[in-house]
């Protein structure tokens, strides 16, 4: 059953130096109250898997949190680059990191194969890329068949995945509505998993189809109001566009991100989202 | 004649007039999505436009700036999870058309979004693949759309992020359930089409007031031209006076998010 914890009890429970963590939500829904005080509690040697990094994954490699990334399209939406992913591969700061890139199609599929408890996912991907050239993790087999080459990923099974929705019940069950990217696969495929939320409620008063995560498959829910701003949660409140674009000036600069880190995050409590 | 227009809305005009109605589209962010939005508020209002964050048959009033704005999933018909979206709908073979942007092209038409230099020392590193590998071998053809300039239309790409016929015009061939690569490339200057048996990319057609010179001058290969080059048909009054409207609408929403 899921536990009912603060955010920074099922941070300091759930996430260990050295542990494998998939913070996800795509564009949507990503976890930033979450991910900040991940960042506060200085959880170092992270693997973070994130399909596309965005602003929370730029925030954590920034502050110096993560030892290795796999994800598959690191840029700010619509914006450009991701600056403080940029800085870390090329120059090294605050510390080199690690990088694995993959296909979306490919970590789609290795995350529903890490929900379904295989240990690969078979796609027909990587046809012509140079991508399986610099990540040794894509390989190739022939189906048993028809003889067809296709292309084969180890599935995503992080020790933690950490995930935001709209809601909660009382017991724990947990509803996300809108783009549901990939949260309910990262949720299945984890040893361990955070859901923050917007509300506790008496009642999902959902549909038969909607997407339900049961309390018994969550290990901790914490409650994060406005959690994933700049993000959006959709039938609250909208992605703040106009942060993802000034995040391109406050990330160009090592000591215009300190000093946002420091403001907005290490120096504040809880926060939603490291908004001004 | 006589409207008054940009490079830019000749490219845009131009890429929208190449999806024709009722096609369905796999739409990429930013150039392409600007493009496949004028063509469905323009000749094509039955266009299926889908995004790989899920959203199929969405009909956005305003361009997303992210691939999943709320924008596209209130207007979709409806929102799948995102490995449905590439395993049943791209895989799954029901995509006529990928529409994807680049940062640069090569004359075989290979995309390179991961970085320029080096792999392991990168002089400029770039976001990656996203959905661009496979949806350039899913779906039935890809349409490409940039702005041409010298250091995005090379020789060859620095790296194959997503396969348009390989480092040799070849990589297609006698590979089952692929689809038929890049068929044009639509540039603010020209557009260019794979040749039948090369594959090489040539311009098929100038954009107005265009020499052959001012691509030669912008192309980073020996770029050649068809037999019967044509010149590409201008915009109208509708499709600039509804791509402007378009623009405005988003410029007004991404700025005055809050409001």
């Amino acid at each position: 059953m899921a536990e009912f914890l603060s955010l920074h009890d099922a941070v300091a429970r759930y996430v260990q130096d050295g542990s494998t963590v998939a913070m996800e939500g795509f564009t949507h829904l990503i976890p930033f109250a979450a991910g900040h005080e991940v960042i506060r509690q200085k959880k170092r040697d992270l693997t973070l898997i994130r399909m596309t990094p965005d602003l929370i994954y730029d925030q954590l490699i920034g502050a110096g949190c993560a030892r290795k990334v796999i994800f598959s399209w690191g840029g700010n939406p619509g914006v450009g680059s991701l600056h403080r992913l940029r800085d870390a591969v090329e120059k090294g700061w605050p510390h080199p990191v690690e990088i694995l890139e993959h296909s979306h199609a490919a970590m789609a599929c290795a995350f529903e194969a890490g929900a379904a408890g295989l240990p690969m996912a078979v796609l027909r991907g990587y046809i012509g890329s140079e991508l399986p050239s610099v990540n040794e993790q894509i390989r190739f087999i022939e189906c048993p068949f028809t003889g067809e080459r296709l292309a084969a990923v180890p599935s995503v099974r992080p020790d933690t995945s950490i995930v935001h929705a709209q809601k909660a019940d009382r017991h724990g069950n947990v509803l996300i509505e809108g783009i549901v990217g990939v949260q309910k696969e990262a949720v299945l495929a984890a040893s361990q998993s955070i859901i923050t939320v917007e509300e506790i409620v008496d009642e999902l008063d959902t549909h038969p189809n909607a997407c339900v995560l049961p309390s018994w498959a969550i290990d901790a829910i914490a409650v994060a109001e406005k959690g994933a701003l700049p993000s959006y949660t959709h039938g609250y409140y909208e992605r703040d566009n106009r942060f993802y674009k000034k995040w391109d000036e406050i990330a160009r600069d090592r000591d215009t991100f300190t000093q946002w880190l420091n403001d907005h995050v290490l120096n504040s409590a809880e926060s939603a989202g490291g908004q001004v | 004649m006589g409207s008054e227009y940009t490079n830019s809305e000749m490219m845009t005009v131009t890429a929208a007039r190449a999806l024709e109605n009722g096609t369905t589209c796999f739409v990429g962010i930013g150039l392409p999505s600007e493009a496949a939005n004028l063509a469905r508020l323009t000749h094509a209002p039955d266009v299926v436009l889908i995004y790989e964050s899920g959203t199929l048959q969405t009909k956005p009033d305003i361009l997303p700036l992210s691939i999943g704005d709320g924008e596209l999933s209130d207007s979709a018909l409806t929102t799948v999870a995102v490995p449905e979206m590439f395993r049943y709908w791209l895989q799954g073979g029901k995509v006529d058309v990928g529409f994807l942007g680049t940062a640069q092209i090569d004359r075989f038409a290979n995309l390179n979004t991961t970085l320029i230099g080096d792999y392991r020392e990168p002089k400029v590193r770039l976001p990656g693949g996203g959905g661009a590998p496979e949806i350039a071998t899913s779906a039935g053809e890809v349409f490409i759309t940039l702005k041409h300039s010298k250091r995005a239309l090379v020789k060859d790409v620095d790296f194959i992020t997503t396969v348009g016929f390989g480092r040799d015009g070849k990589a297609r061939d006698g590979v089952p359930n692929i689809g038929r690569g890049p068929s044009r490339v639509i540039t603010d200057l020209c557009v260019m089409k794979p040749d039948a048996e090369t594959r090489e990319l040539v311009v098929v057609s100038l954009h107005p007031g265009v020499t052959r010179e001012d691509v030669v001058e912008a192309t980073g290969w020996e770029i050649r031209f068809a037999e019967q080059l044509e010149t590409t048909p201008v915009p109208d009054e509708n499709e600039l006076s509804i791509l402007r409207e378009l623009k405005a609408r988003t410029e007004r929403a991404h700025s005055g998010q809050q409001e």
